[in-house]
């Protein structure tokens, strides 16, 4: 990228190159966890809309007599019904489980009027779901269909907003670390005035004066992201899995090719600090003429 | 090369030079003297495109310096050395890198132009200090780099504001006979000086035209020279 001999007009050191350095690191540090967030919470949108909208519940309220019988109606009508796939009706047991959070676990579910709960599977091929309120309004009067929208939406709609947050935040790091490396390209640049003065005396062109100064902080910003990245892509590697934990936040993270993602960071904080420089250079050197 | 047409300069609200007008012809010596603050330094900065003309026309290579882009400027540059009075250095280079800077600049590879550069380096008296920094030199040497960095581009005009300024008379007799052979090599020189004594020594050597600005003015000095 540019001349190789450009970069040694500037000099080496000073405190603007520790501190493009450690800019770009920690931004590409939030930033791979910025992306996690983004490509977890997308994933997890439509993990939950997949899953949801794949299944439904049908719950028979009925007098105790009548309860049995509806429930053999309502399955009737279920195996007969195109677009599903499975259907269960849920044991005591796991009934008194669902209630267990409120009730307590010795809920004496034989001796209440509890509703019977139909665990149906839809096999994907469509499923007419004001047809079969149709039909088991007329054979189970008592069934009612909960295809899970109301509820669903609310969740996809949370994750699809985590999933904005996410980009949000990568669109402010990437901001945020243009306006850093603004700052430290312009203070670099007019703590080498006497450098420019140098340049130009002896027929530097700015665009070669430029070229200098965005060379380097080009590469310090490649390098800090390269590290910063590095780390970022350790820390979410070694977060607890799902499979152990369980729950969201443990399900934050990149899988399969998807971590090549964040190992684009770098480049893109390469980019980043070449167009701030190039602006503040560009600037600087119009300000010096 | 260079030509001044009625140029004048104003700064902070008051004129520095007026009706100034000047044609350096190819190969010709020249003295430019006053007293301090006279504006030689001024008038040498509007000849290389350092500072643009209020009025009037400042034109190198025949190009009027104030249509003139900033790049255009800096290509002009290249083929008029520059001995400034405040030698100033990439204090973080070499003192050759230093000399070599115009052909880095201009992107010449001043690997091929070693043998030159070493010449140039032997010229000037520096090959001892070739690879030490700018900050190590003394004030004569740093002259002495400030020349070699000037020519090392073979440029056709050479300006030197005050080379002798800060160096002892054994010193300022060697920088004076390294700039006669460059105007003996077909080079133009103008030195802006208050030292009389080395326009004295210099005219001993070379037709020398010795300018004076006085009141604003640019004036042919008198034989009390």
């Amino acid at each position: 990228m540019g001349d190789p001999q450009a970069d040694r007009v500037v000099p080496p050191s000073g405190y603007t190159a520790q501190l493009t350095v450690f800019t770009a690191g920690a931004m590409a540090f939030l930033a791979v966890f910025a992306l996690a967030l983004s490509v977890s919470t997308g994933r997890l949108a439509d993990r939950w809309a997949a899953e949801l909208a794949q299944s439904l519940t049908i719950r028979i309220s009925a007098p105790a007599a009548q309860l049995e019988a509806q429930t053999q109606a309502t399955l009737a009508v279920l195996q007969t019904t195109p677009g599903i796939a499975d259907a269960r009706p849920l044991s005591d047991e796991e009934q008194r489980a669902l209630l267990a959070p409120w009730f307590g676990a010795d809920l004496p579910i034989d001796r209440l009027p509890i509703p019977q709960l139909i665990d149906v599977t839809e096999d994907g091929s469509g499923l007419d779901i004001a047809g079969l309120r149709l039909r088991l309004q007329a054979e189970a009067p008592g069934a009612v269909v909960d295809d899970h929208a109301r509820w669903r939406a609310p969740l996809v709609s949370a994750a699809g907003r985590l999933r904005s947050l996410g980009w949000l935040s990568l669109a402010l790091i990437t901001a945020a670390t243009a306006g850093m490396i603004t700052l430290a390209a312009g203070a670099a640049l007019a703590a080498n005035r006497q450098v420019i003065h140098v340049l130009r005396q002896v027929g530097a062109k700015d665009g070669y004066i430029a070229q200098a100064f965005v060379r380097r902080f080009t590469l310090r910003a490649i390098t800090g992201a390269a590290g910063g990245a590095a780390l970022g892509m350790l820390a979410v590697a070694v977060l607890p899995s799902t499979d152990a934990a369980g729950g969201f936040l443990t399900d934050l993270g990149f899988r399969g090719l998807g971590w090549l993602v964040p190992a684009t960071i770098p480049a893109l904080a390469g980019v980043v600090a070449f167009l701030a420089t190039r602006a503040a250079a560009t600037r600087t050197l119009r300000s010096l003429s | 090369m260079i030509e001044l047409d009625k140029v004048a300069y104003s700064y902070g609200g008051g004129e520095l030079l007026t009706d100034i007008s000047l044609s350096l012809q190819p190969g010709s010596f020249h003295f430019l003297t006053g007293p301090s603050g006279a504006g030689k330094t001024t008038f040498l900065r509007l000849m290389y495109g350092d500072l643009q003309a209020t009025a009037g026309q400042v034109r190198i290579a025949g190009h009027d310096t104030r249509s003139m882009t900033r790049d255009q400027i800096a290509m002009a540059r290249r083929h008029v050395g520059v001995v400034p009075q405040d030698t100033q250095f990439l204090d973080h280079l070499r003192v050759a890198d230093n000399i070599a800077l115009p052909l880095m600049v201009s992107g010449r590879d001043a690997g091929d132009a070693q043998t030159n550069l070493d010449q140039l380096i032997g010229w000037v008296g520096l090959t001892g200090q070739a690879n030490q920094r700018p900050p190590e030199l003394s004030g004569g040497e740093r002259q002495r780099a400030a020349l070699a960095r000037a020519v090392i581009m073979s440029p056709d005009v050479i300006l030197a504001d005050e080379p002798t300024g800060n160096v002892d008379w054994e010193m300022s007799q060697r920088l004076l006979k390294l700039l006669i052979e460059l105007n003996k090599m077909g080079k133009t020189i103008m030195i802006a000086t208050h030292d009389l004594a080395l326009i004295r020594a210099a005219k001993a050597h070379v037709q020398a035209r010795v300018l004076r600005i006085s009141n604003r003015r640019l004036q042919l000095a008198g034989a009390d020279l």
